[in-house]
């Protein structure tokens, strides 16, 4: 497959200037110098994006997703390195893509569609599906000031779909339709994927990137610290918050217990590897108090390969109270089967107080492989019986 | 592909199905150079003709959009200032009695300054009002300025129907011999015009301050143009005073040569009763070359800054 997108070295400075009239220049002038100040919203970017491909953008708040889009969109110019593309482009970019708020829907759908390359005569063709699409059929000849943020954005993500995009630019926009909507466009991007365009996407939603990214980049303060798989990502961007959780928790107060050890054992305390999905298995969580603690709270997880939650539970959502401990002791979750999928599935402990921040989490601590018999895609191991016969 | 798909069986389309995109990687940007790539750009603004016609009929729209009488406050405000003007200086102050044809004299002068203020006014503050534009989508950012110029000159040819109907009620037509000075000025002030709203548009997006710089200089600039007294008097007066040259000075102005054109092209009072102009009777033709020289050549510098300028347009507004 052949590239599509191709940032050589892409770094975008930005100046802040906390002046802006010409009487505080002139006024502050000796301060001026010190009111700019300047940083680097993007550094050396290198990034390819394949034809066909969907890319997900992830990162904390300001560390360069949207920046980094506006960049390959054409709309902000970097300070230095390249950005090269080919095909038709169309962006969503923030709220809305483009709209002038004094005109009605449906001039602001020949405008829009006028800007990302449609003629006129293209865009009454599509214009009935446009609106179709969006659902906002009564308010087209309303003036779009008018217009909710979700209207505003289903009537965006029509026309960006319609004009018949080589590469869509989507950042964060979904999140503000109602679900119906977002459903939607989600599946417009599956069908996008299936025919081969390809999509850049900044969100969140670590969910949304599992499901509909195949490769996402991870940046933060501007640098692309890791390109890869989107689950290679969505793994690394929740080890580095968990470190940040950590570091907070460690400023805090020395913590009162940890987690020492996690084992996935059969009634028998033998270590388990592999089991079948109607095999009992426990989970045991070695704890160690560093001073006595009382009216706390244990939380297992089980998470697939692909990072999403399996199972979850707490001692406290079960109803138990836990016996008070000081030093070394354990607690055991024992489970008569294990009915999921064929699969890798990972144990996630942490042990925290009835109230407040947690005091230690172990992610993945231990593994534990199920395989079935069957041939099964999803979460569930249901293993239903068939029958068939002709309808009375 | 996610699982659902899998399980559907609704996997991607087959690969012959699948579209490719043809065509060779392009650059998305290049970083704007002082002596290259005016014609790169001014070839780009062509191939987007088709949205800078959009936009200028969006201009108009929205100029007046939510206002009852609409697109007649196009014409109230040039009618209010012929009046006020015929009032105060054509009757208080007596102009009207030394100047024929005072009302069409005005008209003729406020035309082409009506259509300079107009492009200069709505192009300095196009980029911050289109910002929701800008801020979006890729497209030549000159396209904001240029679809002010195109509305502009809309509202100008209305405006011209008001001179026919002048015409028509006080019965005296223009001689014909110097109509070809109309386009000629009217190309002089375009591109003066819009070399001038290129820089101010960039400008003022770093500094907001240019907007009302603006209206200051336009007020100054209308007392520095020949409209609503006659260009003999400030010779006279120049003359008189022993400072000759500073007429030519003021003859600088490029606005001042338009409006002069305007008038001797479109103003059938023009000729005293002996038959001596009484308009400006210089050689305006050469003046207006001259003028419109200088002025492509400011509107490539213009550009240029507007093009360097142009990258960081997204983040400053």
């Amino acid at each position: 497959m052949s590239d599509i997108i191709r940032l050589q070295g892409v770094s975008k400075q930005f100046r802040l200037r906390n002046d802006k009239s010409l009487k505080e220049r002139l006024v502050n002038r000796r301060a001026s110098k010190d009111n700019e100040t300047s940083f680097w919203a993007l550094k050396d970017i290198d990034l390819t994006v394949a034809e066909g491909s969907t890319i997900g953008l992830v990162g904390h708040n300001g560390s360069g997703k949207s920046t980094l889009l506006k960049v390959i969109g054409g709309v902000l110019t970097p300070s230095a390195g390249i950005v090269e593309r080919r095909g038709r482009l169309a962006a969503l970019l923030e709220l809305g893509a483009g709209f002038h708020g004094d005109l009605t829907g449906r001039e602001n759908v020949f405008l829009n569609a006028s800007l990302l390359g449609l003629t006129k005569k293209q865009t009454e063709q599509y214009f009935d599906a446009i609106v179709d699409f969006s659902g906002i059929e009564e308010f087209i000849d309303t003036q779009v000031k008018f217009y909710s943020s979700g209207m505003y954005v289903r009537l965006a993500f029509a026309v960006a779909v319609h004009v018949d995009p080589d590469i869509l630019l989507v950042d964060e926009v979904l999140a503000v339709g109602d679900e119906p909507f977002q459903r939607k466009c989600i599946e417009r991007i599956r069908q996008f994927q299936g025919e081969g365009r390809t999509i850049v996407l900044v969100t969140h939603s670590l969910d949304q990137v599992r499901e509909m990214c195949d490769h996402a980049v991870m940046l933060d303060h501007g640098h692309s610290i890791l390109q890869g798989t989107s689950v290679e990502i969505i793994r690394a961007f929740r080890d580095a918050n968990d470190e940040v959780a950590a570091e907070l928790l460690d400023d805090a107060t020395e913590s009162p217990a940890s987690i020492t050890d996690v084992q996935v054992t059969d009634p028998d305390g033998a270590p388990l590897l592999a089991i079948g999905p109607d095999q009992p298995v426990r989970f045991r969580i070695g704890i160690e108090a560093h001073e006595p603690i009382d009216d706390y709270v244990v939380g297992l997880a089980l998470t697939d390969n692909m990072e999403r939650l399996v199972y979850g539970t707490n001692t406290h959502m079960l109803g138990i109270t836990v016996p008070p401990a000081n030093g070394k002791h354990w607690v055991e979750f024992a489970v008569d089967r294990l009915p999921v999928v064929e699969g890798q599935y990972y144990v996630t402990a942490a042990v925290h107080p009835q109230r407040g921040a947690e005091w230690h989490r172990v992610d993945r601590a231990a593994v534990v492989r199920v395989r079935t018999t069957a041939s099964e895609v999803g979460v569930v191991h249901l293993a239903p019986r068939f029958s068939a016969g002709a309808a009375s | 592909m996610s699982g659902l798909e899998q399980a559907l069986g609704a996997d991607a389309a087959p690969e012959d199905q699948r579209r490719h995109v043809t065509g060779e990687m392009t650059r998305v940007f290049s970083q704007a150079r002082w002596f290259h790539g005016f014609w790169a750009d001014v070839r780009e603004v062509v191939q987007y003709r088709e949205l800078l016609g959009n936009l200028v009929r969006k201009e108009l729209k929205v100029k007046y959009k939510d206002s009852f009488l609409g697109f007649f406050w196009t014409l109230v405000r040039p009618l209010l200032q012929l009046l006020v003007y015929s009032v105060a200086i054509g009757f208080f102050l007596g102009s009207g009695k030394v100047i024929p044809e005072f009302g069409v004299y005005l008209f003729t002068g406020l035309l082409a300054w009506s259509l300079f203020t107009d492009i200069i006014g709505g192009s300095t503050g196009s980029i911050i009002s289109n910002a929701g534009l800008v801020k979006k989508v890729y497209m030549p950012r000159e396209l904001f300025p240029l679809s002010v110029v195109g509305a502009s000159s809309v509202n100008f040819a209305v405006q011209l129907v008001v001179l026919l109907g002048a015409y028509v009620v006080t019965g005296s037509w223009p001689a014909p011999s110097n109509l070809l000075l109309v386009p000629l000025a009217l190309i002089t002030l375009i591109l003066f015009a819009t070399a001038l709203g290129l820089m101010l548009a960039a400008a003022n997006v770093f500094l907001r301050d240019v907007q009302y710089l603006v209206e200051v200089g336009l007020l100054l600039w209308f007392w520095m143009t020949p409209i609503v007294y006659d260009w003999t008097k400030v010779q006279s007066t120049l003359t008189d005073a022993g400072v000759p040259w500073l007429f030519d000075v003021y003859m600088l102005n490029p606005m001042a040569n338009v409006v002069l054109a305007f008038q001797r092209a479109l103003w059938p009072g023009g000729l005293t009763e002996q038959g001596a102009p009484f308009y400006y009777d210089g050689p305006l033709a050469l003046r207006l070359v001259i003028i419109s020289a200088v002025s492509l050549l400011l509107l490539w510098f213009a550009q240029r800054v507007f093009a360097r300028a142009q990258g960081n347009f997204a983040q400053e507004l």
